[in-house]
């Protein structure tokens, strides 16, 4: 594994200014056709979610169990991955490292080219995204096609998926079947949504005859055994994964644990924080190339294992936590400020809490330090966080690194680059100012005492609000007296 | 179940105390004195003793969760040596409680001694609610006319101090109070400090939510046992009414310490 500082720059990920940032927030929380439907479709996983675990005891072992399974697979990352490599070159399969998203783009071009490819068709992958893959193939002449039928449909308008799990969450019905009306060739008008499906399905059945390449994601990687283990729901995964003659899955390096009986209670609950299935309609474990005697399957399997920050993330204890998500996207699910501004406003590849944790990491802090602050600290992601990622804290964490003063030695790439000597010369008055009672007491006396002195105008609170006043007395003079 | 704290299991509540020491906050100690002197005198109604050290100021929060550590060290060390006897601290807010039980201990230095004192401190926090329940066993006839309310629990006593179910629990207690429950009730309620002076959209989006999933119960009034999520929501309906030419208050709120005392016959009963 790398030890070096992950690629900031030169990647095509959208740049998230904190200006910009600023405005899409503020256009999507006065954009009244997207809260509602975010509030309807968070309302609805989140009920599906709470009826699949019905006992909180039950909930709060399996969260423990599987917290310790990621933090003990972790804890041995780099023997995994050397272990899960030695594996899958047993089983038939290629394996190759990449730091930045550029190198992975250039392997998988490479792979591509050396099969004179023209058609990757993709299964749901959100490293892909992170990579921009689409993108670097077309660029390079190859094409890409998304056969999960969210990404396809993000995929036909030109966008970003706006959810981790259900990537066109923010598309109406009226909205795909214009889509697939303006895009797909013989297709009339229908908001009818089986006819969407049936059309979008076979669409994508005939170019998975005609692909030349299957790309997918991984969601856990055995060491031991050399497997890779995918949850999907539609059954293009196994599609991508069997029918072409190639199959490239590309994951995260975090995606690995040790042993086959680690993947169940991972499994179980995954399916049931993302989606509130008990379990997923397809579970594919994929061991490598077809053998001799094997019916189907691909004649190459290669799996490109991603670094992009990741590293960074693990050489801190504490950050290292953020590793451990296994992406089910419950935290966005949960989160009010995912609720009410979707996706999109966040700019970054993975939004809602778990990407204002991780995106710092794989895009600098240069341009992610104001994410960590759009939230309120409610601590609702925390909570349903089926590994236990302690995502305030590390929001916390993140804000203070972000606005301490640049040092030597940095945790992080981009480090104070939210600094603002300002804001600092402020917090380092109101220390001094609370941290001596009695000019504290002088002070709060002043406050309540000249209370009319109040300015009427209190940035941000009275955006909304009626201003804040002093009281007329302190608590601490009615103590004094109350008798 | 918290998400900062290293979980929150069923707490041991000690025997009801001679003493108590009366954490205030900073933010009651200058907007709403009342909230903690009625939290003072249903404690004192019950034959507790309450110690208020003067030297208090601020538990510290408002650094922290901005990301200004060192800052809030500063001031957590200040309040170290306020409570020298063995008596429970008690708080009239969750998200000070919270600082002090979880997070005293890893924000000042690495001086063990400090670590230790901090650690012994927050064992014996108790968020204000939560102690006159299960520690005082708050018991008092409801004097009240019937009335119905609302209740808005904050996030870091449900999430944090785990003490979700209290203000349900004490209010079920008033005989002639009906708790009318809202929509998305456990939902932030947008204030998070700092956060709604950085992000007044979204702060605002989240408040105004609250205010109409509260109004839409038709309860008389706001009961909360958070004075920041007390200000938040009461301020929003206030510029509502102001905004819509409404001079009665849409949304009225009381801390809950004000509101039990008022019902259960005041400071003299
Ligand atoms: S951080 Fe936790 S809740 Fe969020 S996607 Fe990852 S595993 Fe799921």
């Amino acid at each position: 594994m790398s030890t070096q500082a992950p690629n900031t720059t030169g990647q095509p990920i959208a740049f998230v200014s904190a200006q910009a940032l600023r405005a899409r927030m503020h256009d999507a929380v006065n954009d009244p056709h997207l809260r509602q439907s975010f509030r309807g479709a968070m309302d609805f996983l989140m009920a599906k979610r709470a009826a699949q675990f019905p006992d909180e005891g039950e909930l709060d072992s399996l969260r423990s169990l599987s917290e310790s399974i990621r933090q003990y697979s972790l804890s041995k990352l780099p023997d995994l991955l050397e272990q899960l490599e030695a594996n899958l070159i047993r089983n038939g399969v290629h394996v190759h490292w990449a730091e930045t998203p550029d190198e992975a783009n250039a392997i998988m071009l490479g792979i591509a080219r050396r099969h004179q490819a023209k058609l990757v068709v993709k299964g749901k992958s959100m490293v892909s995204e992170e990579i921009e893959f689409n993108h670097a193939m077309e660029a390079a002449g190859v094409g890409a096609l998304e056969s999960d039928m969210g990404e396809y449909i993000v995929q036909l308008a030109g966008e970003k998926p706006s959810h981790i799990i259900m990537p066109a969450i923010h598309q109406t019905k009226q909205q795909i079947a214009k889509l697939f009306a303006e895009h797909i060739p013989g297709v009339d008008y229908t908001d009818n949504v089986d006819a969407l499906i049936q059309i979008g399905r076979r669409v994508l059945r005939e170019k998975f005859e005609i692909a030349d390449i299957g790309l997918s994601g991984v969601n856990f990687a055995v060491a031991e055994t050399g497997t890779l283990c995918l949850v999907e729901n539609e059954g293009n995964g196994r599609m991508c994964t069997t029918v072409p003659k190639v199959h490239i899955a590309i994951t995260g390096i975090e995606k690995v644990v040790e042993k086959l009986e680690h993947v169940a209670p991972l499994f179980s609950i995954l399916t049931r924080s993302a989606t509130g299935q008990a379990v997923s309609t397809y579970f594919n474990m994929i061991s490598g190339p077809r053998r001799g005697g094997d019916r189907d399957g691909p004649e190459e399997v290669h799996l490109v294992l991603l670094d992009n920050g990741r590293s960074q993330a693990y050489a801190d204890e504490q950050l290292r936590k953020t590793l451990q998500c296994i992406r089910c996207g419950a935290c966005m699910n949960h989160c009010p400020v995912y609720t009410r501004i979707g996706g999109h406003a966040y700019g970054t590849t993975y939004p809602g809490p778990i990407g204002k944790i991780v995106s710092p990491h794989m895009m600098g802090l240069e341009q992610t330090h104001l994410l960590p602050t759009a939230s309120s600290l409610c601590g609702a992601c925390g909570e349903v966080c089926p590994v236990k990622i302690p995502i305030p804290e590390l929001l916390i964490r993140l804000r203070g690194e972000a606005q301490s003063a640049p040092h030597a030695n940095p945790a992080m790439v981009g480090q104070g680059a939210g600094y603002d000597a300002k804001v600092s010369l402020l917090w380092k008055l109101w220390a001094r100012l609370y941290a001596r009672p009695a000019t504290y007491r002088a002070f709060t006396w002043l406050a309540t005492r000249f209370r009319f002195l109040t300015p009427k105008q209190q940035s941000g609170w009275t955006a909304a609000r009626t201003p804040l006043k002093p009281a007329p007395r302190r608590l601490r003079d009615m103590v004094k007296d109350r008798r | 179940m918290s998400s900062h704290a290293p979980g929150t299991p069923a707490r041991t509540y000690p025997p009801r105390p001679e003493a108590v020491y009366f954490y205030g906050t900073c933010l009651v100690d200058t907007f709403v004195p009342e909230a903690g002197m009625d939290a003072i005198a249903l404690l004192e109604r019950e034959g507790i003793r309450v110690i208020f050290p003067d030297n208090q100021t601020c538990c510290g929060q408002p650094a922290f969760t901005s990301g200004f550590p060192d800052e809030a060290r500063q001031v957590v060390e200040s309040q170290l040596g306020l409570f020298p006897g063995d008596y429970p601290i008690v708080v009239p807010s969750g998200s000070c409680g919270g600082m002090i039980r979880w997070h005293w201990e890893k924000v000042v230095g690495n001086d063990p001694a400090l670590k230790a004192r901090a650690a012994a401190i927050a064992a014996r926090t108790f968020e204000f609610a939560e102690f006159l329940l299960h520690v005082v066993g708050f018991s008092r006839k409801d004097e009240g006319p019937a009335t119905t309310v609302t209740l808005h629990t904050s996030c870091s006593a449900r999430r944090e101090m785990g003490t979700h179910l209290v203000g349900r629990e004490l209010l079920a207690r008033l005989g002639n109070v009906t708790l009318a429950h809202h929509d998305h009730e456990s939902e932030c309620c947008g204030f998070g400090g700092t956060f709604s002076l950085k992000h007044p959209d979204v702060s605002t989006a989240m408040v105004s939510d609250k205010v109409a999933a509260l109004k839409a119960t038709g309860a008389s009034q706001l009961v909360t046992a958070d004075c920041g999520c007390m200000l938040n929501i009461t301020q929003r309906a206030a510029r509502e009414d102001q905004d819509a030419g409404r001079s009665k208050p849409s949304l009225p709120g009381e801390h809950l310490a004000t509101f039990l005392l008022r019902r259960t016959g005041g400071k003299q009963a």
